[in-house]
């Protein structure tokens, strides 16, 4: 599958651990970027440059409140993230439901063997 | 009636060319090693509830090739196929898995994935893991079919949270 080749996808953009921290913080709810500089031990023109590549796939919104600019976090735009992992982990969770049903079979199998219980 | 399993697989992504897949069973490891190497168990969970697994072939010794075939519902056909590496009866089992892409030229020998399958039994119980090693992340992302880069997975969890429920 292609994908970008920069920061232009939601994938790409939480490759950088960074960013990752950046959206765990703004978990907890919005914040001016000022926060984000002693929390991330980071200087402000990098956490502005991070700020910029997420609100650039729409990770995060950005909106003016006074002087201040306040980020916050936009699930919708991490669904396809969230969505592709799961559908791969899900794929194996349904083959494990039914290879469950195959292992209560066998234990049942050799319980009568065994003639007890 | 036996305790209900935990449920779900994890799937983390150790290095950029790995996949790694834990799962714990209600059961001693020799039958679950049985239920993944028997072709008539194969037959009965390998498709999930994707389709019907139509061929299971397995030669279990050193060497030896296997191949499984599922018709997805809908009726496409999807087949892997491999050959075993090492076999440690109910301990560790290590193959290559190859995805027969229609129309795809094969990949070459050196470039199929490994499969490493360990069966750790506690208490009656085991924890299956699967670990799929590949030679380049561009694979392994071909694997998950998609175009995730690696490492993200730290944060899988509060992405998680996040998305459910802000989704």
């Amino acid at each position: 599958m292609a994908r970008a080749a920069t920061t232009a996808d939601v994938f790409n953009a939480v490759a950088e651990p960074r960013r990752r921290q950046i959206l765990d913080v703004l978990a907890g709810g919005e914040r001016p970027a000022g926060d984000l500089i002693p929390l991330l031990g980071l200087a402000q023109p990098q956490v502005s440059k991070h700020l910029r590549v997420l609100r650039e796939v729409g990770a995060v919104d950005v909106r003016e409140d006074g002087r201040q600019r306040l980020y916050r976090l936009n699930g919708h735009a991490l669904r396809p993230i969230h969505d592709w992992v799961k559908a791969y982990e899900n794929s194996w969770s349904e083959r494990f439901e039914q290879l469950d049903d195959v292992l209560d079979d066998l234990k049942q199998k050799e319980q009568g063997d065994g003639g007890s219980e | 009636m036996a305790a209900v399993s935990s449920g779900t697989a994890t799937v983390t992504l150790p290095t950029d060319e790995q996949i790694l897949i834990t799962r714990e069973f209600d059961a001693p490891k020799h039958l679950v090693y049985k239920a993944w190497t028997t072709p008539e168990l194969v037959k009965r969970w390998w498709s999930g509830r994707r389709g019907t697994v139509t061929l299971a072939e397995i030669d279990l010794r050193v060497g030896g090739q296997w191949r499984y075939v599922m018709e997805a519902n809908g009726g496409v056909e999807v087949a892997f196929h491999g050959e075993f590496r090492e076999l440690v009866e109910n301990e560790r089992i290590v193959n290559t898995e190859v995805y027969e892409m229609p129309g795809a030229p094969p990949l070459p020998a050196e470039d199929e994935p490994l499969n490493i399958v360990t069966f750790t039994e506690a208490d009656g119980r085991t924890t299956l893991s699967l670990l799929t090693q590949t030679t380049s992340k561009e694979l392994r992302d071909m694997i998950m079919d998609s175009g995730m880069e690696a490492g993200m997975q730290e944060s899988m969890d509060a992405l998680e949270e996040v998305a459910v429920s802000l989704g």
